[in-house]
């Protein structure tokens, strides 16, 4: 027997797509029935706890959970959110139920010996039930007590060599695509730079010392398959220098209907014959492309790396040789002053170990963001506040066309005093002599 | 229960403890056929939905088979996943950036065996455990957050709207007949963990009343000056009130320049605004993230409210439907939701989708506002206009 009725979450354990209800049960079942013999830490019912407060929430249309308390681990400002709930008496189970935030490995790859070790230790001491992952990339574990915390947190290390992610006002865990490991068009080593930067600034993730949450995210190409323009602050996405490579036979193997177009990613409905002039080259946004019945060509000085021909046509055209990133800053969500994406910074960088170039300018902005940022202001906020030239200037970036996407239309503008003969100062006697007052 | 001490020793935290190692390294969780060809891939293909097949340069295949997944996943699905993975695909598997799984395979046969486990699967309840899909064309897993299963600041749920929505989309997600793809992501606040606000179909929950000030114990438990300094529409001040004959601190809040975003509640708990008759749901289309044809895009309200109604959304559910039908119908090959709704005008896409438009619709929140509205005589008529 339930030990709560669930009569609106039992609705939702109907229809195709995988039922969080269905797989909460089954967990509590689980736990209810113990075959292992497990000497759960923590209250044994809090699955069924958690529908049941969960069921009260869609009753109410009100959460019931309460603001956050400051938990932890020892040492670290972040990792951890403590979580209370507002009916402890109904829901004992669940009345103590902190988030513990993993550090995943870069691209979400996995061994099941690595993900059972990490649920062995969730079983014993946490609720059992997880997000994989959290928006930002964590691997979530979802509700615990205090007394475990310290406990996971050697658990996790000794025994898994895996340390906590981000919260708060410091390093959010770092995320990145798949990139090189299984992607034609990736054009650096996403899984790497992640890795790398997540591990150099160990520092600054577990230990807040920013005015906000700071946010990395690496896309391997214009693509943009983990949304880094929209969703970190730092956003790095791979891009190319020289020209696109096209293998001609291949083109007319495409054209010929041997290979399909986009792999195949529109085959489910009859667009009709695969058209490589009204599907490439009429909707190449630059119109650089041209096709003349037997060789497809790209004027690449006037290619804006779209990808849209590489998506395409993924077997006969491909990146350029000459590869490396541009970084954008300062996509945030609305709070407070409405959403943001990521503003171009750096147009090309190589992106190579040890990966000092890109890290020069990560330090020059958190340099100036630690200074100036107000207290919960994100870094796209400070740049709106103080200015585009500002961050050129404190990141020792000159400026240039690609940084607008047109020039500004009003003529507001601020000089510096340098840049004005003479400096602000007038010769005021000089100037009424030569006008009456 | 008994206590079962990792080794922590609670006198001397500092014994033995290890810090700041960061995440397992990748190199130690790729299959041997990613790793082997890695930075040499050709090309790849889609085979059937969901089943992706990736040519190395050296002649290698991968298949990869993408499954979607509940975000909120127990103990006890994981452990299946691995036992999967075990026996089909030497104990590797990954997770996607929209919360799908993924099983690679090498060879075709092993293929077929992975594809008709992963279908024999399902829950007690009768849904797919893992159901192929969100390849290509299609509609995606939904990225989304933590709604009332976890968070002390929804306005709306999240686990249940993407369960509802995700039924609604199935047979989207496991075919590839949509013009381009269609990502669809959820936030329960405005605070956007998921930073939804660059999707073709964002789902973001909205308070719609002001906070409620607890007089009694605000100067207590919250800074009074954090308080106020939180509000980005200046609707906080000072204020003494009077309880039971003792003047105490608290603040005022001015209603009318409220937008209700909750900054203050996540500043100070004396001020919640959660409200069941209040909270809804506001609807945002024609964002995206990709470089591809067209510059990224930001989401726009084309859905002013929608109440909440737990526990399977019907209102949601069939805008989403509607639109994503009204889209799948009209837009061009490889065009975006966005893409298509600029180039018939949005004027015309609140026509053919069915929708109304509303005074809620036309940005009024400081200066980029005036951008949005029209500075052109060219408009098409549609039957918002009245003769
Ligand atoms: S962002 Fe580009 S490189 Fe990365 S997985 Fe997506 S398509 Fe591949
Ligand atoms: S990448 Fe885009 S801009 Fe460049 S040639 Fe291809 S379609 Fe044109
Ligand atoms: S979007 Fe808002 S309500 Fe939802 S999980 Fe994030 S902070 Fe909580
Ligand atoms: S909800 Fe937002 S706008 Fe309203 S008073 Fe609070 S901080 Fe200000």
């Amino acid at each position: 027997m339930a030990k709560h009725q669930t009569p609106l979450l039992d609705q939702l354990e109907t229809g195709p797509w995988p039922s969080f209800v269905s797989d909460i049960k089954q967990e509590a079942a689980h736990r209810a029935a113990n075959p292992d013999g497990v000497d759960y830490q923590i209250p044994v019912d809090c699955p069924s706890d958690l529908l049941g407060v969960l069921e009260l929430s869609f009753k109410d249309k009100e959460t019931h959970w309460k603001h956050g308390g400051i938990v932890g681990v020892f040492g670290y400002g972040g990792g951890v959110i403590g979580r209370y709930c507002d009916q402890p008496e109904m829901f004992p189970g669940v009345a103590h139920f902190h988030t513990v935030r993993l550090a995943q490995p870069s691209g979400k790859y996995y061994t099941a010996d690595y993900l059972r070790g990490i649920m062995d230790i969730w079983d014993l001491r946490g609720s059992g039930l997880t997000n994989m992952h959290g928006s930002t990339g964590d691997i979530v574990l979802l509700g615990t007590t205090t007394p475990q915390l310290e406990e996971i947190f050697f658990d996790v290390t000794h025994k898994m060599n895996t340390d906590l992610g981000g919260s708060g006002g410091n390093l959010r865990t770092p995320a990145d695509c798949l990139g090189q490991s299984r992607c034609e068009f990736a054009c650096y080593d996403t899984q790497d730079l992640c890795h790398t930067l997540t591990n150099d600034y160990q520092d600054e993730l577990h230990r807040p010392a920013f005015p906000y949450k700071f946010k990395f995210k690496f896309d391997g190409c214009p693509n943009g398959c983990v949304a880094s323009i929209a969703r970190s602050d730092f956003s790095v996405i791979g891009t190319w220098k020289s020209d696109i490579r096209i293998d001609q036979d291949r083109v007319k193997a495409y054209v010929a209907g041997e290979f399909k177009p986009g792999g195949g990613s529109h085959a489910g409905r009859d667009w009709g014959k695969f058209d490589i002039v009204k599907e490439v080259v009429d909707r190449c946004p630059t119109g650089c492309m041209s096709y003349d019945g037997a060789k497809l060509s790209i004027d690449n000085a006037n290619c804006t790396r779209c990808m849209h021909c590489i998506n395409t046509m993924p077997a006969a055209v491909k990146i350029g040789e000459e590869t490396g990133a541009s970084i954008l800053l300062g996509a945030k969500a609305p709070i407070l002053d409405g959403a943001q994406m990521s503003s171009l910074l750096v147009p090309f960088v190589v992106v190579e170990k040890p990966y000092d170039e890109i890290k020069e300018v990560i330090e020059n902005i958190w340099d100036w963001w630690m200074e100036e940022g107000k207290n919960r202001e994100r870094v796209g906020e400070t740049m709106k506040r103080l200015s585009f030239q500002k961050l050129l200037e404190v990141t020792n970036i000159k400026a240039m066309p690609q940084h607008v996407k047109e020039p500004r239309s009003n003529p507001y503008i601020f000089f510096k005093e340098e840049e004005v003969p003479g400096g602000f100062e007038h010769d005021e006697a000089a100037y009424r002599q030569r006008h009456m007052r | 229960m008994a206590f079962i001490s990792s080794g922590y020793n609670p006198d001397k935290p500092m014994e033995n403890r290890i810090t700041d190692i960061g995440p397992r390294s990748f190199e130690e969780f790729y299959p041997p056929v990613i790793k082997k060809n890695k930075g040499a891939w050709d090309y790849h293909e889609i085979v059937k939905p969901g089943v992706l097949k990736h040519v190395g340069l050296s002649g290698d295949v991968v298949y990869t088979v993408r499954v979607g997944a509940a975000r909120l996943m127990s103990v006890t699905h994981i452990r299946e996943i691995c036992e999967i993975a075990e026996k089909h695909c030497g104990g590797h598997l990954r997770f996607t950036t929209r919360n799908n799984v993924e099983f690679m395979v090498e060879t075709e046969a092993a293929l077929d065996g992975l594809l008709a486990d992963l279908a024999s699967r399902k829950f007690a309840g009768g849904s797919f455990k893992f159901p192929v899909g969100g390849t290509g064309a299609c509609v995606s897993n939904i990225v989304h957050t933590q709604g009332y299963v976890h968070c002390h600041t929804p306005a709306t749920d999240a686990s249940g709207p993407v369960k509802a929505v995700m039924d609604d989309m199935f047979e989207y997600f496991q075919s590839m007949t949509l013009p381009a793809m269609v990502r669809i992501s959820l936030a329960c606040c405005l605070n956007m963990c998921g930073a939804v606000h660059c999707s073709d179909i964002g789902i973001v929950g909205i308070h719609r009343k002001p906070p409620i000030v607890e007089h009694d114990r605000l100067d207590n438990i919250c800074e009074v000056p954090l308080a106020i300094s939180a509000c980005p529409t200046g609707a906080i001040k000072p204020a003494k009130v009077e309880i039971d004959g003792k003047k105490v601190n608290s603040v005022a809040v001015n209603a009318s320049r409220c937008m209700y975003c909750g900054n203050c509640y996540t500043m100070c708990p004396a001020m919640p605004l959660a409200s069941g008759e209040g909270d809804g749901i506001v609807l945002m289309v024609g964002g995206k993230v990709s470089n591809r044809i067209s510059m990224p895009k930001f989401s726009k309200v084309v859905v002013a409210f929608i109440p909440n109604e737990p526990p399977r959304w019907p209102t949601l559910t069939k805008m989403v439907k509607q639109i994503v039908e009204v889209y799948a119908k009209e837009a061009r090959k490889y065009e975006r939701l966005g893409e298509w709704a600029e180039r018939i005008g949005w004027e015309k896409f609140f026509e053919l989708c069915d929708l109304e438009f509303t005074h809620h619709c036309i940005d009024d929140f400081r200066d980029p506002a005036y951008y949005t509205w029209r500075q052109s005589t060219q408009f098409k008529f549609t039957k918002h206009i009245e003769a």
